[in-house]
């Protein structure tokens, strides 16, 4: 599909944790805990409240439907702001500090006076019910292969509880607070992204000017992408909770064949005249002798809706591994209730003939599709309601929604788009003024930005313009230098080759080059420099390391048989120039090219080819002098 | 430029590389700059300086200042009448821009808004009497609130809820205590954390309290959060519950005495919230709880803290400047240096009563065990019991209200009138969390 040609907007939301000495608004430090070792725990009900504009968010309502129960698991090494028991400090100047550094390095403009906001959250994460959030710094952009890319806000923010697995069966959602008020920056670009491949790597290029400053938190879980998407007929979507980069890509396009597909369902239900009637029923009845485990769970009651025109539709795969039926799903899901229809029945222990009594409840045809839940009726009823309504959606329009990532690169819907007004200001906070020769230091103290690094590595290291592009803009730029500076004879078109080309190849393979570490690399050149093997083996030993990271690379070379004892390889060159004895001495010299075809079928990878060459003119050499000495004989 | 608040302005700031153009609603600030909500919600402060301002359009009514929509509540008959009074504090709280604080405004009318609950358990008739921060309160609102209370009761309210900044909740309860005699549950609630916030204790509380208004309990009490979690509250007797703490909201302690009792809290079921009593307490119907208002108060009294040193001119001070009753806030079992002792002996002669209560606040006052102590009491001290330093302080001014007999008022002193004095020491049960 052609990202262009459908008119695919995108920007992220990059959220990065700060690795600052102290939370944002309290004392205690940055650090995460095993949840074992929470010392007590409390419980809390969270309510929508007015915003400073008096009307209620709708994404604050939304969740208060649901009406939970939160416990908070607490520790040493969280205090009274994380329990809402007491007012928040100033707001951390460390972290103030960073925010404007990374502002800076991505061109953009503090404001002057950063000012302290409560954003409505209620889904238990913040033990406030919102979110303190301060906009810091606006106007940036930086610069990408496929053109400029606006960043418009960099927000510093608290991090949110973490989410731990629900405890037993009760409703209650269970967070820890050892995340919530770690430090982080929000960096919103603007919708400029064009394609998925951009997409990726603008997340890349930021992750990277993130890691430069040196002050953010590594590891899984530090940083977190969110992404909007929209295409042309399509809807603003938003993506929630990507903590993998190598996944954006996907689901980039996955959100594309999703909306597409959806388009099409659209035109399909408007064709078919398909209506959905508003009338639950309760079905219970049905299954007062049924074998469906599911159901029995669920005290065998079973309510369902009819959907006139359905037929197969929630059948349809839209996403992969997502069929429209698992997109409704997720609204009775909201409500604690599974969701099951005809499209897919009989299954899950319900048999032909109750399929066929459903049916008949709601006089349904080959062309229609009967859904149901089995929940009790408080449960059942608004999940029902929702389900209706999403289906009513599917012939109108692609709603607008927050949805969650999912690890296979699609998405399940979370809860409408926030409204706009669900910001007032944090009085408990004083306004921070962001004074001129603050900026001024924090300028002087900038780490190096790309294209410095770039005409540096030109110079220094003698790297064309492509390559040099390449690798300023990589990761692993600071690991391509430290390698350049221990290991003087390797060329630095094979480091860039290396840390750029062949890893995205490996990649392409589904290596899970994340497990290797810097290390890793250190050591393999490390070898390389001392002729350990053939630098067309790298691949391959990357490859065999990114299997088994723990095993050292001397051992590696062992395993994959790269070793190669120079007396065995002088040898085999050897005997391979004595048996074409008569080759060499007709061609002479000449002979080294053709044989070297011949040698390096059995060493490629083994040994340099360089040294191979070496070796082999040396024994043409040998052999050419014993033949003049033959015939003088 | 005049700028007005809720002016629509576009703000074109020029800046080392280029201009940068922000648009917003000017929002009211005690900072020097700017303050403008941007569409996002943000709110930013830009500097004056080197800046262009274009006003879009004029003041932008900021919403949320509207009167609240006022909506006809059916009487149900089944239910009992409940008084909501209000004097403010954060269980109604709103924004103050001016400020940047937050400050009581809501009016009843805003709290039943907020807690639709309350209209399942009872008939809510609300009042707004003061809104003041509780700090802010003063004897003499002391006596119209009670004037208050009594009147909603006399016109047939069956429960009292008075809503209370938390700060000074104690004082209150314990004024109301000595003033009202009441045959229906008086119960004072507030929060501890801002009703403008999703997880504030204020609806909870609130909740909470009118179960307890619509009980069997005829007494003035603190119907405040037990814990740290969402699950109880506890009914304090009016004249033994103390804020324990600046911010958290389990802060309201019984002080020498075990509460009256607790509120279980359940969202799934707002009309069978359960009750649970711990002692005995005054009930609705008994013969002798006939409705009362006794509101004169002695407002010319003070609470003196003694500490190591502390300069015996002081309590010289509080007499040349007119004060008809002393409380002190003792040491231990309640001392305060030998060098007090003549001025003590020096205002009792004159006829001015002082009473002795500890900065222990737990346990009892007693003088004869030290040499100091039985010097006090030679001259003339009132033991405070097991009184807390405030509600001696309220009953002492209540005293003088209906007496200046010095002998009577010793008497009453001594008298457990509202609970105030449990008499009878028992290992304490304190509530505070770790
Ligand atoms: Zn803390």
């Amino acid at each position: 599909m052609d990202d262009h040609k459908i008119g695919l907007k995108a920007g992220l939301e990059i959220h990065q944790q700060l690795d600052t000495r102290t939370k944002l608004f309290c004392k205690c430090p940055t650090m995460l805990r095993d949840k074992k070792e929470s010392t007590f725990s409390f419980k809390r009900y969270l309510r929508a409240s007015k915003s400073e504009m008096g009307e209620v968010d709708e994404a604050a309502l939304e969740e208060e439907k649901y009406s939970r129960t939160f416990i908070y698991k607490a520790y040493d090494s969280t205090c009274l702001v994380e329990n809402d028991e007491q007012p928040p400090g100033e707001l951390n100047p460390e972290a103030v500090d960073i925010a404007l550094e990374v502002a800076l390095l991505l061109n953009m403009n503090p404001v002057d006076e950063v000012h302290t906001m409560r954003k409505i959250v209620i889904d238990g994460s913040n033990t406030c019910g919102f979110q303190r959030t301060a906009l810091v710094a606006t106007d940036g952009g930086i610069e990408t292969e496929e053109g400029f890319v606006g960043v418009d806000s960099l927000c510093l923010e608290e991090d949110a509880a973490s989410k731990i697995e629900t405890e037993g069966s009760s409703d209650a959602v269970v967070y820890s607070l050892d995340r919530l008020g770690i430090p982080l920056v929000e960096i919103g670009t603007a919708p400029d992204i064009r394609t998925a491949d951009q997409a990726k790597k603008v997340a890349e290029q930021l992750g990277m000017i993130l890691r430069s400053t040196g002050k953010v938190k590594r590891g899984l879980g530090t940083i977190r992408q969110d992404i909007n998407i929209s295409i042309e007929d399509g809807a603003r979507v938003e993506i929630k909770g990507v903590q993998n980069l190598r996944l954006i890509g996907k689901i980039v396009e996955n959100e594309v064949t999703r909306q597409t597909n959806l388009i099409k369902l659209r035109e399909e239900l408007k064709r078919r005249r398909a209506r959905v009637e508003r009338q639950i029923e309760d079905l219970s009845d049905i299954f007062a002798n049924t074998t469906s485990k599911v159901i029995k769970r669920a005290g065998g009651k079973v309510f369902g809706i009819c959907l006139r025109g359905f037929a197969g539709i929630l059948g349809t795969e839209i996403q992969p591994g997502r069929r429209f039926g698992s997109e409704l799903a997720d609204f009775a899901n909201k409500y604690g209730a599974g969701l099951m229809h005809t499209d897919e029945l009989p299954a899950y222990g319900i048999s032909e003939e109750e399929v066929v009594r459903l049916k008949r409840t709601f006089d349904a045809t080959e062309d229609d599709c009967v859904v149901i839940v089995a929940a009790e009726r408080e449960r059942a009823e608004p999940a029902l309601k929702a389900v209706l309504r999403r289906a009513e959606d599917a012939m109108r329009e692609i709603p607008k929604e927050t949805r969650r990532a999912l690890p296979t690169g699609s998405s399940a819907y979370m809860r409408p788009l926030p409204g706009a007004a669900r910001m007032y200001p944090e009085t408990d906070v004083p306004p921070v003024e962001i004074d001129k020769q603050r900026l001024q230091y924090i300028k002087s103290k900038l780490p190096e930005t790309f294209e410095h690094r770039k005409a540096r590595y030109k110079e220094k290291f003698g790297l064309n313009d492509e390559l040099a592009d390449k690798i300023s803009r990589n990761p692993h730029f600071s690991l391509f230098e430290r390698i350049m500076e221990s290991y003087e004879n390797i060329p630095a078109t094979l480091v860039v080759r290396t840390l750029t080309d062949t890893l995205a190849e490996l990649m392409q393979e589904e290596i899970e080059v994340e497990k290797l570490e810097d290390h890793h690399f250190m050591d393999m050149f490390k070898q390389l420099s001392a002729n350990a093997f053939g630098k067309e083996a790298v691949p391959e030993i990357l490859k065999f390391m990114a299997k088994q990271p723990e095993m050292s690379i001397k051992k590696a070379i062992e395993e994959i048989g790269l070793r190669a004892d120079m007396k065995e390889v002088k040898q085999l060159i050897e005997d391979i120039v004595n048996s074409k004895k008569d080759f060499v001495r007709e061609k002479g010299a000449k002979a080294v090219g053709p044989l070297m075809g011949v040698v390096m079928k059995e060493l490629r990878g083994k040994v340099d080819g360089k040294m191979i060459n070496k070796i082999l003119e040396e024994k043409v050499k040998e052999v050419m002098v014993r033949a003049t000495s033959h015939d003088s004989e | 430029m005049e700028l007005k608040e809720g002016d629509r302005i576009r703000i074109k700031k020029k800046t080392d590389s280029g201009v940068v153009v922000y648009e917003g609603i000017v929002m009211p600030t005690a900072s020097r700059n700017i303050v403008i909500k941007l569409d996002s919600g943000y709110n930013i402060g830009i500097r004056p300086e080197n800046v262009e301002i274009e006003v879009i359009s004029g003041v932008e009514a900021l919403k949320g200042e509207r009167g609240s929509e006022k909506r006809i509540r059916k009487v149900k008959e089944d239910l009992p009448i409940l008084s909501i009074l209000s004097t403010g504090g954060t269980i109604a709280s709103k924004v103050d821009y001016r400020t940047g604080a937050v400050s009581p405004q809501f009016s009843t009318e805003d709290i039943l808004e907020t807690i639709p609950e309350l209209g399942q358990i009872a008939n809510i008739k609300g009042k707004v009497i003061y809104s003041i921060l509780s700090e802010n309160m003063r004897a003499e609102y002391w006596r119209k609130l009670a004037a208050e209370v009594y009147r909603e009761i006399k016109n047939g309210a069956e429960g009292i809820i008075v809503t209370h900044g938390t700060d000074t909740m104690g004082y209150t309860a314990a004024a109301l205590s000595f003033m009202v005699q009441t045959p229906v549950p008086i119960v004072l609630v507030g929060s501890q954390r801002s009703a403008d916030r999703p997880s504030s204790d204020a609806a909870m509380n609130a909740i909470c309290a009118a179960r307890v208004a619509c009980s069997d309990l005829a007494e003035v009490v603190v119907v405040m959060h037990g814990s740290t979690s969402d699950d109880f509250c506890f009914i304090h007797r009016g004249t033994k519950v103390r804020k324990m703490h600046t911010s958290a909201r389990y802060a309201f302690q019984s002080v020498n005495d075990i509460p009256i009792g607790r509120v279980y809290y359940d969202t799934s079921n707002i009309e069978k919230i359960r009750l649970e009593f711990f002692s005995a307490y005054k009930k609705r119907g008994d013969k002798e709880l006939e409705l009362g208002l006794r509101d004169k108060l002695e407002e010319k009294c003070c609470l003196i803290k003694f500490y190591p040193g502390a300069d015996p001119a002081i309590l010289d001070f509080f007499i040349t400047q007119g004060y008809k009753g002393i409380v002190l806030e003792g040491t231990g079992l309640g001392h305060v240096s030998a060098e007090w002792i003549p001025g003590v002996a020096r205002a009792v002669k004159q006829g001015i009563p002082l009473v002795m209560t500890s900065q222990c606040l737990y346990g009892t006052i007693c003088d004869r065990v030290y040499d100091t102590g039985r010097d006090l009491l030679h001259a003339g001290i009132i033991e405070g019991d097991d009184m807390l330093p405030e509600t001696a302080l309220v009953k002492l001014m209540w005293v003088l209200g209906q007496t200046t007999d010095m002998e009577e008022v010793r008497h009453l002193m001594h008298e457990n009138i509202a609970g105030e004095i449990r008499g009878r020491s028992v290992k304490e049960k304190v509530h505070l969390e770790i």
